[in-house]
């Protein structure tokens, strides 16, 4: 059994996320990596050195410089045939181009997988993780997103696969590559993070987010948001943990203003350890907190704040 | 042009879903119904583009069971001009899905079509992709911003970072997110005015679609449960508890 690991990055660094696609790929057989991109040498250098990976497949080309699914996709179906898996991280690149490469080789993808049971059984969460369900595929290549947060990172150092060219598959010409507005934070990205703060309503405006970033500062934390957050225009859309946002499982979640949506606690509640700060003590997040406080979280948060720094 | 929404009739959002205790699934008689949110999105655009003059007629296309009807109506008491329901109570998978949907633009020839990025009840988020890609389409993902003009379409997308905006060449296909718009209630003549507007009724067999699943559902179960957490009573006690109880500060 072969699996491949479309590794996600931006043509210098490659994105941690990828290290958990290689942990659920080594449960199924021997792990390649395709690094696809534009002037990505050092992608693939750093993929070669990923603990469990046996090559790395390059494909440096203009065509795969912004990941367009309709490029990336044609060149890694075209790529299948070698393999009896194809992995991709559950991020929006990896949602945006694996179920391209399924439809290219008429196979079912396996959305978001939590746990690999067998080669060709596997465990997804269905409704917002209410509900886990155990597929088995009949397909001849299994096409697999993998939800971060379900298997560890493979160690980044220890690898040293060989480094093989491969040819790109052309432009489609379909579409182009615009632009891009990324917010720029010196702190840890949500999906690595060991603590996050997050959110919601409650905060009552952008501003007020200062409040959690002066923890964040404190504990090294990611600042998230809810999508009642998102909605009001408080902060950005790549804030948003849940269903639909991002799915996070750090060490510590520090849920502030947040009441607890279930599309909300889709995305958090396999955290090892969560905190809720909340003044209404109904709110639904006090009953998956391991820790929760009542309380105003304008006099709760710089409190926190200051306590942190005795 | 030709707007193509896809909707898909799932559980109510705001109902707490329960895993059947044979382990088949999740409980879905007598449980409220309703359009998937990002749909209600994907109609509410297309309704928008027609009411900008950008858009001549917009269809809503649904695929399963025969109360699918309903979500169809929704979907005409919002503003769609009419309907069609690929009927079958076959287990409809994404791929299966994409293939029917395919087959119903290759009749009604589109030049845009707009689907939600996923649905609320298998949360795949497949079907737009797939469906773009057996029509040899380009596609907008988790769109934010819609804006046509003439041959080409440029979507601002949601990404993991922030937003991307990519152009595209028309026909495409279109996968909405929360920010794209702030769907519309139907309003009770509009309501009353829907039961009038058409709805066709096609089959997978009459579209020439193979609809035979290709995962199968071994069990379903409930995530274990979270053990109960403890309130505590000051700022200064939660920091002791986080450092010397939890050990993660």
């Amino acid at each position: 059994m072969s699996v491949l690991v479309v590794a996600e990055h931006d043509n210098t660094n490659l994105k941690p996320a990828t290290l958990n696609a290689v942990t659920a790929a080594a449960k199924l057989g021997d792990v390649a990596v395709l690094v696809a991109g534009s002037n990505c040498h050092g992608v693939a250098e750093a993929a070669a050195k990923i603990g469990g990976v046996a090559k790395v497949l390059l494909a440096d080309d203009p065509a795969y410089e912004h990941r367009l699914a309709e490029n990336l996709a044609a060149l890694v179906a075209k790529l299948a045939p070698g393999f009896t898996h194809v992995l991709a991280t559950a991020t929006s690149a990896g949602k945006n181009v694996m179920p391209r490469v399924a439809a290219l080789l008429d196979v079912a993808q396996i959305s978001d997988i939590s746990a690999v049971e067998g080669a060709d059984t596997f465990v997804r969460p269905i409704y917002a993780g209410n509900a886990l369900a155990t597929v088995q595929s009949s397909d001849p290549i299994k096409v697999i997103t993998v939800r971060a947060t379900g298997f560890d990172p493979a160690p980044a150092e220890g690898g040293s696969a060989a480094i093989e060219t491969v040819d790109p598959a052309g432009d489609s010409g379909l579409s182009q590559f615009v632009g891009q507005a990324l917010s720029k934070s010196e702190r840890p990205e949500l999906t690595s993070a060991r603590v996050i703060i997050s959110g919601g309503r409650g905060m009552q405006s952008g501003e007020n987010f200062h409040l959690l970033e002066k923890v964040a500062d404190k504990l090294g934390a990611a600042v998230g948001a809810s999508r009642a957050a998102v909605d009001a225009g408080f902060v950005p859309n790549d804030y948003q943990v849940g269903q639909t946002g991002k799915i996070v499982a750090p060490e510590l979640y520090i849920a502030v203003g947040i009441s607890g949506a279930i599309q909300h606690l889709a995305g958090m509640k396999d955290s090892k350890v969560i905190v809720a700060i909340n003044k209404d003590e109904d709110a639904p997040i006090l009953q998956v907190a391991d820790y929760s406080l009542v309380a105003d979280l304008f006099q709760a948060v710089p409190e926190l704040a200051a306590e942190l720094e005795k | 042009m030709k707007v193509l929404v896809a909707v898909k009739r799932v559980i109510d959002a705001n109902v707490k879903v329960r895993v059947k205790a044979d382990g088949t699934g999740v409980e879905t008689t007598n449980v409220k119904m309703s359009m998937n949110p990002f749909d209600e999105i994907g109609i509410e655009e297309a309704i928008r583009l027609k009411e900008a003059g950008k858009a001549t007629e917009v269809i809503a296309l649904s695929a399963g069971v025969q109360q699918c009807q309903e979500t169809l109506r929704t979907a005409l008491a919002m503003g769609a001009d009419r309907g069609i329901l690929i009927q079958t109570d076959a287990e409809l998978q994404p791929l299966a899905v994409a293939k029917l949907f395919k087959a119903v633009v290759e009749k009604e020839q589109p030049q845009l079509v707009i689907l939600g990025k996923q649905a609320i009840d298998d949360d795949c988020n497949q079907t737009g992709q797939m469906l773009s890609t057996l029509l040899g389409w380009a596609q907008g993902t988790f769109a934010s911003k819609l804006e046509p003009n003439g041959d080409s379409l440029t979507v601002t997308r949601e990404v993991d970072g922030g937003l991307e905006t990519v152009a595209l060449k028309m026909p495409a296909v279109i996968t909405t997110d929360l920010r794209l718009n702030e769907p519309r209630y139907a309003s009770l003549p509009n309501i009353m005015k829907a039961k009038k507007k058409p709805i066709e009724t096609l089959t997978p067999d009459e579209l020439g679609v193979d609809v035979s699943p290709r995962l199968k559902t071994l069990k379903v179960v409930e995530p274990p449960p979270r053990k109960s957490g403890v309130r505590v009573s000051s700022v200064a006690e939660l920091v002791d508890k986080l450092r010397n109880e939890a050990k993660v500060i």
